[in-house]
């Protein structure tokens, strides 16, 4: 069975007309601003408050197919819990997890290079086992995570010795693009220990968790996609990646608008050639 | 008696599960730790089960020169060439059977199974991912059709969370009034998203939280059989 060719150029056309609209601004930037939501502020009122020296930890949950949402977010997120002097321990639901993390540290260290390993950092890498993991670290975290990504271990790393359960950790962040992710962390890590959850996910996934955002704090605020994670540069006052990108993005979204209007004119011209 | 050993140890486990739940001192508190413990080791042998098993049913395709088989050759090469160079140099700071491999290092500026990881895998990933923006926007202009009521519905909120989802949305109704900054594209965005969406989302979750209960205890008490295998 062959395409209609009319719909095949149509196609083409669709696809050569969106790479033209994403590449230009990426090349030659606009500069349009973005504005905050009530979502990311939550999310910043979290890093924000959250007393400085406290362990964090920053789980990522995503592998590389994810990473222009959420490698962006991570690097803002943890730009500002180093700016806070919060201590950061990164681990990963998601086996590729661990490298993100990594590749986030390097990023982070540009700017903070008196940022030392096992002192105010360190990356304990993957677990297996989703939510079941996160129940064990709420029982006790050097079980769960004998050695580090390095093959350190748990008591020898400086920053973790008096961190014995979730319920020493400052504030986790999810940073997810599926399961497990932040809905695991919310009921294991929030729900059960009380330990108060953030994160960010993908902008198709955000709105199946905005419902955890609620009065009870199941969620504090959420950044869903590379518009959120362009928000927060914005509220940490760092020109990032997501800034960058965001006109591109801003700029597909229009054309896809064109895309719809062009698509029902000439539906509605075709329903009306029937008629006749 | 094959089946019925399994069927038992599910409903022993199950039970324990969830008494340790409503009574977490012990001995449930030690048997779920007990339990979760055993899971952990049981996930981990998992990965090494699905690697053996992309492996085998790669290989049975490519010996059966299926339609397409030298995809899945492509598969089975990027596949070795990976846990090779891990098994051989070893990742990060991990060094493999060979060690550190320091002149690979040199000559590629980082270990072989990394630099693949962050010059293959990473672009090619993204980019796959990257792929849906214009499947997207194909079919945007090709089924987004106003056909009925309930379509023409989705539309004009798909078009008001999009444009609001956009830094150019902002900048569309920035010059309203104070008073009807609740018409202002990101604010009206974030109200569907809020109260609408959230809506639905919770009650899509709950339907699906029950839906789980009552598979799960179709199994704890030996109803749904079929992840024993076998036709019942």
């Amino acid at each position: 069975m062959s395409a209609n060719p009319n719909s095949l150029l149509e196609r083409r056309i669709v696809f050569l007309l969106l790479f033209v609209a994403v590449t230009i601004p990426l090349i030659f930037p606009i500069g349009w601003k973005t504005e905050v939501s009530g979502y990311a502020k939550m999310a910043w009122e979290l890093i924000e408050a959250t007393p400085d020296s406290s362990v964090v930890i920053f789980s990522f949950d995503y592998d590389p197919s994810t990473m222009t949402e959420l490698q962006p977010m991570a690097e803002a997120m943890l730009h500002h819990a180093f700016s806070r002097n919060q201590k950061v321990m990164a681990m990963a639901l998601w086996p590729q997890g661990a490298q993100m993390a990594d590749q986030a540290f390097g990023k982070a260290l540009e700017s903070f290079p008196e940022k030392k390993y096992g002192v105010d950092y360190v990356n304990v890498g993957y677990k297996v086992a989703g939510i079941v993991a996160i129940q064990s670290m709420g029982r006790n975290m050097a079980e769960v995570f004998p050695t580090d990504q390095r093959g350190t271990k748990y008591a020898e790393l400086h920053m973790l010795k008096k961190i014995r359960t979730l319920k020493d950790i400052g504030y986790v962040n999810s940073l997810s693009s599926g399961t497990p992710g932040i809905k695991e962390w919310v009921m294991a890590a929030r729900d059960a220990y009380g330990t108060p959850v953030t994160g960010g996910t993908t902008a198709v996934s955000a709105p199946g968790l905005l419902p955890y955002v609620n009065s009870q704090k199941q969620l504090h605020g959420l950044l869903g996609g590379l518009k959120a994670a362009s928000e927060y540069e914005t509220l940490i006052d760092k020109i990032g990646t997501a800034t960058v990108k965001m006109d591109a993005q801003s700029i597909a979204h229009l054309l896809i608008l064109i895309f719809i209007a062009l698509g029902n004119i000439r539906a509605f011209w075709a329903k009306k050639r029937r008629k006749a | 008696m094959k089946r019925n050993i399994p069927l038992i140890l599910a409903f022993i486990t199950g039970i324990l599960v969830v008494i340790s739940e409503f009574i977490p001192h012990r001995p449930f508190s030690m048997m779920i730790t007990t339990l979760q413990d055993w899971f952990m080791i049981i996930s981990g042998f998992a990965i090494l089960l699905g690697q053996i098993s992309l492996f085998q049913s790669n290989l049975a395709r490519i010996k059966a020169r299926e339609e397409g088989w030298y995809f899945y050759l492509a598969g089975l090469i990027s596949f070795c060439l990976m846990l090779g160079f891990g098994l051989l140099w070893g990742t990060q700071e991990f060094k493999g059977l060979a060690g550190h491999g320091s002149n690979v290092q040199n000559w590629l500026g980082n270990k072989p199974f990394d630099y693949l990881f962050e010059y293959a895998y990473m672009p090619l990933s993204a980019t796959l991912f990257s792929l849906l923006a214009f499947f997207i926007a194909s079919a945007a202009y090709r089924a987004f059709i106003i056909r009925s009521f309930e379509s023409n519905l989705l539309m004009i909120t798909a078009v008001i969370v999009i444009l609001g989802r956009t830094s150019f949305g902002g900048m569309l109704t920035s010059w309203l009034p104070e008073n009807l900054k609740f018409w202002h594209l990101p604010n009206l965005s974030d109200f569907i998203m809020e109260f609408p969406n959230s809506a639905a989302q919770r009650a899509i979750m709950i339907s699906a939280a029950l839906g789980i209960i009552g598979s799960s205890l179709r199994i704890i008490l030996g109803i749904e059989r079929s992840y024993l295998g076998g036709d019942k």
